[in-house]
């Protein structure tokens, strides 16, 4: 077993681990900007899993996927936190 | 050599994942979880690309990787400032853990400082009322 692999087994269980709590948060989340902002936190997590994921099978194929999510992350938080006012704040 | 350092660097992105995750379940409001959330997002997206480049060293990959941080460094302290903007406005924020709310002085100088404009212009009003009142209806006295 090589050590990327090593590697992978336990990068993989890490991003497991931060993605089910993003979505823990998102369920559970009191208010709107809590799950915006757990969303945020799984859309990083997404952008590195797939960056990890071409690292260690050494192909650069989902490149152009990291760049439209990077381009995008902005998109949902911002418009959600521009446009929320105190009635709708759950 | 290559595949050591690029292995080291994906552990430590998927451990500040794991971080960030831990963080917002476990943090009590709207400004800690967020503190806590923008570690990955910038450190961790950084150390990927690196490892990225590190197992793929071309200048189109690089090109691509970069373009992918920028974006990432630009947008991101944007969408943390809009929301601890919003979770302040709508009270979000516990203030019983703020160790110092510098926001409040300046919109209770901003308020101070309508309520101000306000009074003044209610004198001004009430000063041009009394001054065309008395004694010439109609108009100025002198024109």
């Amino acid at each position: 077993m090589s050590f990327l692999m090593v590697v992978a087994v336990l990068a993989g269980v890490m991003f497991g681990v931060g993605a089910l709590c993003a979505v823990y948060r998102i369920i559970r989340g009191p208010s709107i900007l809590d799950r915006a902002l757990a969303a945020d936190v799984m859309l990083a997590i997404a952008i590195c899993a797939l960056g990890a994921e071409m690292a260690i099978n050494r192909h650069t194929d989902t490149l152009p996927v990291l760049l439209v999510l990077a381009m995008f992350a902005i998109v949902g938080s911002i418009s959600i936190a521009r446009f929320m006012s105190k009635q709708d704040a759950a | 050599m290559n595949e050591i350092v690029a292995g080291i660097l994906i552990l430590l992105s998927a451990f500040l994942s794991m971080a960030a995750g831990i963080g917002i379940v476990r943090f009590p409001d709207v400004l800690s979880r967020l503190h806590a959330s923008t570690k990955p997002q910038i450190l961790g997206v950084a150390a990927i690309c690196v490892a990225i480049w590190l197992l793929n060293p071309s200048w189109g990959v690089a090109s691509t990787l970069i373009l992918v941080l920028g974006f990432q460094m630009m947008t991101q302290p944007m969408t943390a400032h809009m929301i601890g903007r919003a979770a302040y406005r709508t009270e979000y924020v516990r203030a019983d853990l703020l160790i110092a709310d510098e926001i409040a002085d300046a919109v209770d100088a901003a308020s101070a400082a309508e309520a101000a404009d306000a009074a003044d212009a209610a004198e001004a009003a009430e000063a041009a009322a009394e001054s065309r009142s008395p004694d010439t209806p109609g108009g100025p006295a002198n024109s």
